[in-house]
């Protein structure tokens, strides 16, 4: 597997981390009505679509350089 | 003499030598990191009601970490893809973006998280003890609502003798009826003035939070330690490919430079990977 594959599998899991996060934050302020944690979550799942953007940016970038490895 | 395969690919594998050797390497690192987070998820599982610490972690500066590592990553990738298109220039400056992230970590982790831990305090109180401390436990109203009992008091340790410890209490402690106490705070709560006097032979063990306080500190330490080792093998390496040294590689082979940040870029995206099992696994579950 390339560098390049790999980033994408890492931008993945980063993605799923940002969307499990938000989804934390969410359920703690639902079960113990925290609302400073719905600040967390809609951070989270911000960083969730930037990291969605990033990676399909990252795919067609590499895609128009043919930076094959 | 020549090393053969650096550049060009082995006919027989279709990969050159260094990508078959990190490859080998990182599924060792699965292996050593998998036997301690199975170990983690066993001694979890196992912990007796109330031996296991929540929200003892700092989330934001966790969070924080977090989102530099993956800054890191992503320059890495950049560095490399700056070499295969010839841009030494913006190949030097992703380099020392993701050198400079991987010390922040390093910097935060060590000099940050890691000694808020050594000055912190807990001594967990005997079973028969409880009742004498149940203005800092609250364990009657966890008991009505049917949660796990509290057995430790935290906080500072202001002073001891022969005979006590003086504790400046976590705001757990000093307020522990207080239904907001029941969670973790996302902004960790100060240290309050409230001082508690708790008997030694009243304490069952007591430590500072090192590794010796408990398994999940044992577990924390071990595993944010190791990574944190990583992240500085990884510094390491790429600081000699920032170096002038590297721009003779470069202008010698500029494959054979790419080459080598790519093999380091998937180091380095392994130990950001681990990072992201360790983030929920430690702060948030």
């Amino acid at each position: 597997m390339s560098l390049k594959a790999f980033h994408i599998v890492f931008i993945i899991f980063s993605t799923l981390l940002a969307l499990g996060t938000g989804a934390w934050c969410v359920w703690v302020d639902l079960v113990e009505g925290a609302p400073i944690y719905l600040a967390g979550a809609i951070a989270s799942f911000a960083a969730a679509i930037a990291l969605i953007i990033y990676g399909v940016w990252f795919y067609r970038k590499m895609k128009r350089l043919r930076i094959i490895t | 003499m020549e090393i053969p395969y650096t550049v060009s690919t082995r006919p027989d594998t279709g990969l050159w030598n260094a990508k078959v050797g990190i490859w080998l390497f990182l599924a060792s690192e699965v292996m050593l990191f998998g036997a301690l987070f199975s170990a983690y998820i066993f001694l979890r599982l196992d912990a007796p009601l109330g031996m296991w610490p929540h929200g003892v972690l700092n989330v934001p500066v966790g969070t924080m970490n977090t989102a530099i590592l993956i800054m890191s990553s992503v320059t890495v990738v950049l560095a490399w893809a700056a070499l295969k298109m010839r841009r030494y220039r913006a190949y030097w400056w992703y380099m020392l973006a993701t050198i400079s992230c991987g010390v922040i970590f390093l910097v935060v982790k060590l000099g940050y998280e890691w000694p808020q831990k050594y000055n912190h305090f807990g001594a967990y109180i005997k079973p028969e003890e409880l009742g004498k401390y149940e203005q800092y436990l609250g364990n009657e109203r966890r008991a009505e609502k049917g949660m796990e009992p509290r057995l430790e008091i935290t906080g500072h340790l202001h002073s001891q003798n022969a005979k006590e410890y003086e504790v400046a209490l976590d705001p757990v402690n000093a307020d522990p009826n207080n239904p907001s106490m029941d969670r973790p705070h996302f902004f960790p709560l100060p240290v309050t003035d409230k001082i508690a006097t708790i008997e030694k032979e009243d304490v069952e063990r007591a430590t500072m939070f090192l590794p010796t306080h408990s398994a999940y500190f044992a577990s924390y330490f071990t595993i944010t330690g190791l990574h944190g080792m990583h992240v500085l093998g990884g510094v390491i390496v790429f600081i000699y490919m920032w170096l002038p040294v590297s721009k003779k590689v470069y202008q010698r082979n500029p494959e054979h430079l790419a080459n080598r940040v790519e093999v380091s870029g998937l180091f380095w995206h392994f130990v950001d990977l681990i990072w992201i099992f360790v983030f929920p696994l430690f702060y948030l579950l």
